[in-house]
């Protein structure tokens, strides 16, 4: 029965996050719009945009592969599998003990691995500048997220994401050096990862210096839809990340009656809404960054998560 | 039995060798060969599997062979069962593949004879229980390698690459040896048996460990020591580079692991350091090398490095661990070092198989000469594909469980009392991470420009499948990649008995988690499921297909690629290896290589085509090898005058030797 009941809350988890991850996509979109003095197109507008791919025919290049066709149902699923392992307005969620925070990171990697291949599919230079920048942002991000995984880790001595929420909302958690550098650090990790600006304009094409957007230059109806569909759950699953662990208020617990699964799933909808708002001011106030100058803003993240690390192997009290 | 069974194998390699002497002019002699090889080898493999899960008491012979009074020593404990398993796996793998690849052998005459006796000799390796046989082993081992390293000797490359190959191994068995006589003391006995019972000072501890690490990692390609093995393993045909770079480094792990952590016993807690700074170092160099290079094969080489990089670092934390009475700890290490040996001989054999079929059926190694492979040799494809996403450690494929399982040794860490080490480890975790990261990018360069987008030359648009068993050993080891990363649980219950003997600790029995999950220290500590990371991904790609399927449109239609309008009929538009890898020379190179880019722009109204020219600096190469280079040619053309002296100087030379000797005598006396 326990076992129905934990599928069941699971089941919603992953329908919740599905159904949120493009209204949180436009609910940016209309803060930034809101915020440079344009009306902004509705908060529905990313959901109709996903209707509108899904009945549209497919085109593909003719030499298109059967990679590129199967490459956007991976990225879809293992994006919706790590999302899933995220504890968004629960913790102890049934399947979020199959796997911790590292190979959450690790599935967002494999994601990224068909996505940069299917980028060079069918052989064109956008693909190539795509998936060959997408590749060094990603070599630059990838230890700055695992590093700050392990202060976390270190901090709460769990890599579960379950225990470590669990520890962050216990009153054992005071303010500590290292917590601020790992927030620091995840929030320029997040910044990069989902193409936002300053690495990377979501709101651009036929741009030199577009790099998510041409790696998916060539994909076209369902196929765009579920690429789309995977990057809103990124972000949302980003989102989640850092609000799951620095605000973990409002969160039900493993064996939570339904009334405090509701309160954590409302506590969930407003976290997700103030860092989409936060995401939009800080993407107006800056301006994108030239390629080459993204290393040097990766690399402060790179470091603040090694530092972050090295005060907790120095001491446990930082 | 076991042991005497296995040494039968053995004979029937020699045999086999044999046989390719004489059978190798006709055209069934690699059939038989191979197929000698094939049979002997899954033989051995069978029996060492069932001597490491049944873990039985280690049987040992003594056979009246080489020094009279010492004789040949074999033994199989867990340990050497373990390596077995690798070698025998790969070996029969290669053999395999090789009937169908060995059919296009230009010079079958010179492959055949050396390929079972290199099997042989691997397999010698790691039985021997005394420093005698297993340095003659060691040696007949190389030799055999090098043999094959110039089977196409008439290409000056390979020619120059086998004259490295032979330095370096000379040079790494002469410090093995020098650390058995340290190891045996002046008492002077060769049999494992007696070494481990020694007990030696720091000073002796300490050379014998920096002996280990140069003869060891020689042979498996430690930084700076692994000029040789790009040089060497892609020269050689690529049944036998996959044997090299899979099977042979991790019978160097194999030396190093014995002479470490059973023969030398307690180690100190600075050798950890050495070895940790070391590996570090040559994980994140290894990748960077690989990142740049354009051949496949040096490609995949130089990926090798990066690999026993890895491998070293968990031998080094489990060193380190021990040395700080964490047996829990130090058996975790262990088993991730060891398990990704396991998982690098699958995938990095499987590579170099696909590299081969790519070689066959193109004749080119270049990938700037290839593209758009996925659509002539779709299952060397979708193979080699599998082998990339294992490589790079992606879930739920296993060389994502052994980065995983270092990845939690290295958390366990903060408790260990050394500050050095407190300092070291962190940092290479952040290398470990980092080079991850970069070897996704770097298969992602290799995958993508290889097999995906537009075929670069016309032998590339005629590339053909490649043949049944070649085939066949590819998808053997894809499927085990597959189920050593899905259970990965079973492979570490195999483990156990290595760590309990070398360790004196295990890890947690796996086998009886709950849903087959891995749990190295506690659940809430940290706990892995790939068995259910698998399923999950494969239901919920199924379900979207079937409700995209179901609900959405299913027309689609072909037609010329988009690329904003103007797409470039010209295949040379594309990305190429060299322009894939340039943001992340951009971002590494300059500190690494010392790259540097030119461009040369003609001025304006001159018609020729601007030029740019990248420099990249081998620094290992510049700052440690050009210099001894350099000096022994200095001093062998100082002492070449000495040829051309007329016979008075030469009896002169003689006699005035001859002086000083017999006057040293008298000093001495």
């Amino acid at each position: 029965m326990a076992l129905i009941r934990d599928l069941i809350v699971q089941f919603f988890e992953m329908s919740l996050v599905l159904v949120l991850a493009p209204g949180l996509v436009g609910l940016v979109r209309k803060a930034k719009a809101r915020l440079t003095r344009r009306r902004g197109a509705s908060l529905l507008q990313p959901y109709r945009d996903l209707l509108r791919l899904l009945r549209k025919e497919v085109v593909l290049a003719e030499n298109a592969s059967w990679l590129f066709r199967v490459a956007p149902y991976l990225i879809f699923a293992t994006t919706w599998v790590a999302a899933a392992l995220v504890p968004t307005f629960a913790t102890g969620l049934l399947f979020s003990w199959s796997a911790d925070l590292i190979a959450v990171i690790a599935l967002l990697a494999s994601a990224r691995f068909f996505l940069a291949l299917a980028g060079m599919d069918v052989g064109t230079s956008f693909g190539g500048i795509g998936s060959s920048r997408e590749v060094m942002i990603a070599s630059l991000a990838e230890p700055a997220m695992l590093t700050t995984v392990f202060t976390l880790a270190l901090v709460a001595g769990s890599t579960q994401l379950s225990t470590i929420v669990a520890f962050m909302n216990s009153p054992a958690v005071g303010l500590s050096v290292s917590l601020g550098l790992a927030l620091f650090a995840l929030i320029i990790v997040a910044i990069a990862e989902n193409a936002r600006i300053p690495v990377d304009n979501p709101a651009t094409h036929l741009e030199l210096t577009m790099v998510h957007e041409a790696m998916v230059l060539e994909y076209s109806g369902r196929h765009l839809a579920l690429i789309e569909l995977a990057s809103a759950l990124k972000l949302l699953l980003y989102v989640s990340l850092i609000a799951c662990i620095f605000a973990p208020w409002g969160l039900a617990g493993a064996q939570a009656d339904a009334i405090a699964l509701l309160i954590g799933a409302g506590a969930y909808v407003g976290k997700l809404a103030v860092g989409g708002v936060l995401l939009a001011v800080f993407e107006t106030a800056i301006a994108k960054m030239r390629v080459f100058r993204v290393p040097q803003f990766i690399g402060v993240a790179l470091m603040l998560g090694l530092l972050g690390t090295l005060l907790r192997f120095v001491s446990r009290s930082f | 039995m076991t042991l005497v069974i296995l040494l039968v194998c053995v004979a029937a390699l020699l045999v086999a060798s044999i046989l390719g002497v004489a059978m190798a002019r006709f055209r069934a002699g690699s059939l038989i060969v191979y197929s000698m090889s094939l049979a002997v080898c899954t033989v051995a493999l069978v029996l060492a599997l069932v001597q490491l899960l049944r873990n039985a008491a280690a049987p040992t012979l003594v056979l009246p062979l080489a020094l009279p009074w010492l004789g040949a020593h074999f033994r199989i404990d867990a340990l050497s069962a373990f390596f077995l398993v690798v070698v025998n796996l790969g070996a029969a793998a290669a053999s395999l593949y090789a009937l169908g690849y060995g059919a296009h052998e230009q010079a079958p005459h010179r492959v055949l004879p050396f390929y079972p006796a290199f099997l042989a000799g691997l397999n010698l390796v790691v039985i021997a229980d005394d420093a005698f046989s297993f340095l003659l082993c060691w040696e007949f081992m190389s030799l055999m390698s090098w043999a094959l390293v110039m089977a196409h000797h008439r290409d000056a490359n390979n020619r120059r690459a086998g004259y490295i190959y032979l330095v370096m191994a000379s040079f790494g068995t002469f410090a093995l040896m020098l650390a058995f006589g340290l190891l045996a003391g002046p008492a002077g006995s060769y049999t494992f048996e007696v070494m481990r019972t020694g007990q030696h000072g720091p000073l002796i501890a300490a050379l014998i460990l920096t002996l280990a690490l140069f003869g060891a990692g020689s042979k498996a390609g430690l930084v700076p020591l692994h000029v040789w093995l790009p040089l060497a393993h892609p020269a050689a045909p690529s049944h036998v580079s996959a044997l090299m770079s899979g099977v042979m480094t991790k019978v160097a792990v194999y030396a190093f692991i014995r002479i470490v952590l059973d023969l030398l016993g307690a180690p100190s807690w600075w050798s950890s350091m050495v070895i940790l700074a070391l590996a570090g170092i040559t994980t994140v160099a290894g990748v960077l090398y690989a990142l740049m290079q354009h051949d496949l094969k040096r490609l995949l080489a130089y990926h090798t490095v990066e690999n026993i990089g890895i491998v070293f670092i968990g031998v080094g934390l489990a060193i380190g661990f021990q040395t700080n009475a964490m047996p829990t700890a130090a058996a975790l290490a262990l088993t991730a070092a060891l398990f990704h040996v396991f998982n690098h001989s699958l995938f990095k054999s499987l590579l170099f198989f696909g590299a081969g079929a790519v070689l066959n059926a193109t004749g080119e190694r270049d990938m700037e000469h290839l593209g758009g492979l996925i659509h002539r040799m779709p299952y060397v494809a979708f193979t080699f594909l599998i082998g990339c996403a294992a490589i790079s450690a992606l879930p739920p494929l296993n060389g994502f469980v052994s980065e995983w399982l270092t990845f939690q040794a290295i958390l366990l860490s903060p408790t260990v009392g050394e500050w050095g080490l407190k300092m070291l480890v962190p940092g290479v975790g952040a290398v470990l991470a980092l080079s991850a990261a970069l070897a996704a990018a770097c298969f992602v360069k290799a995958y993508g420009v290889t097999f995906l987008g537009r075929p670069r030359t016309p032998l590339a648009t005629r590339a053909k499948e490649a043949d049944r068993f070649s085939l066949s050993a590819m998808f053997l080891l894809a499927a085990l990649c597959v189920l050593a990363g899905i259970f990965p649980g079973f492979v570490i219950d195999a483990l156990a008995p290595v760590s309990q003997a070398l360790i004196g600790s295990r890890m947690p029995v796996q086998a009886t988690d709950p849903w087959l999950s891995i749990i190295p220290i506690a659940a809430s500590r940290s706990s892995y499921d790939a068995l259910l990371v698998f399923v999950f991904i494969g239901l919920a790609s199924f379900l979207t297909a079937m409700a995209i399927h179901r609900f959405a449109s299913h027309a689609f239609r072909r037609s010329a690629a988009w690329d904003c309008g103007t797409p470039d009929p010209s295949p040379s538009t594309q990305y190429s290896a060299t322009s894939f890898a340039q943001p992340i020379r951009r971002v590494y190179g300059a500190l690494a290589f010392q790259a540097r880019e030119q461009v040369e722009m003609p001025p304006p109204g001159d018609p020729r085509p601007a030029v740019l020219r990248v420099s990249l600096r081998d620094l290992v190469w510049d700052w440690f090898y050009a210099p001894i280079e350099g000096a022994v040619a200095a001093t062998a053309g100082r002492l070449n005058q000495f040829q051309f002296l007329t016979i008075r100087k030469y009896l002169s030379l003689v006699f005035g030797l001859l002086i000083i000797l017999l006057l040293v005598l008298a000093i001495w006396l």
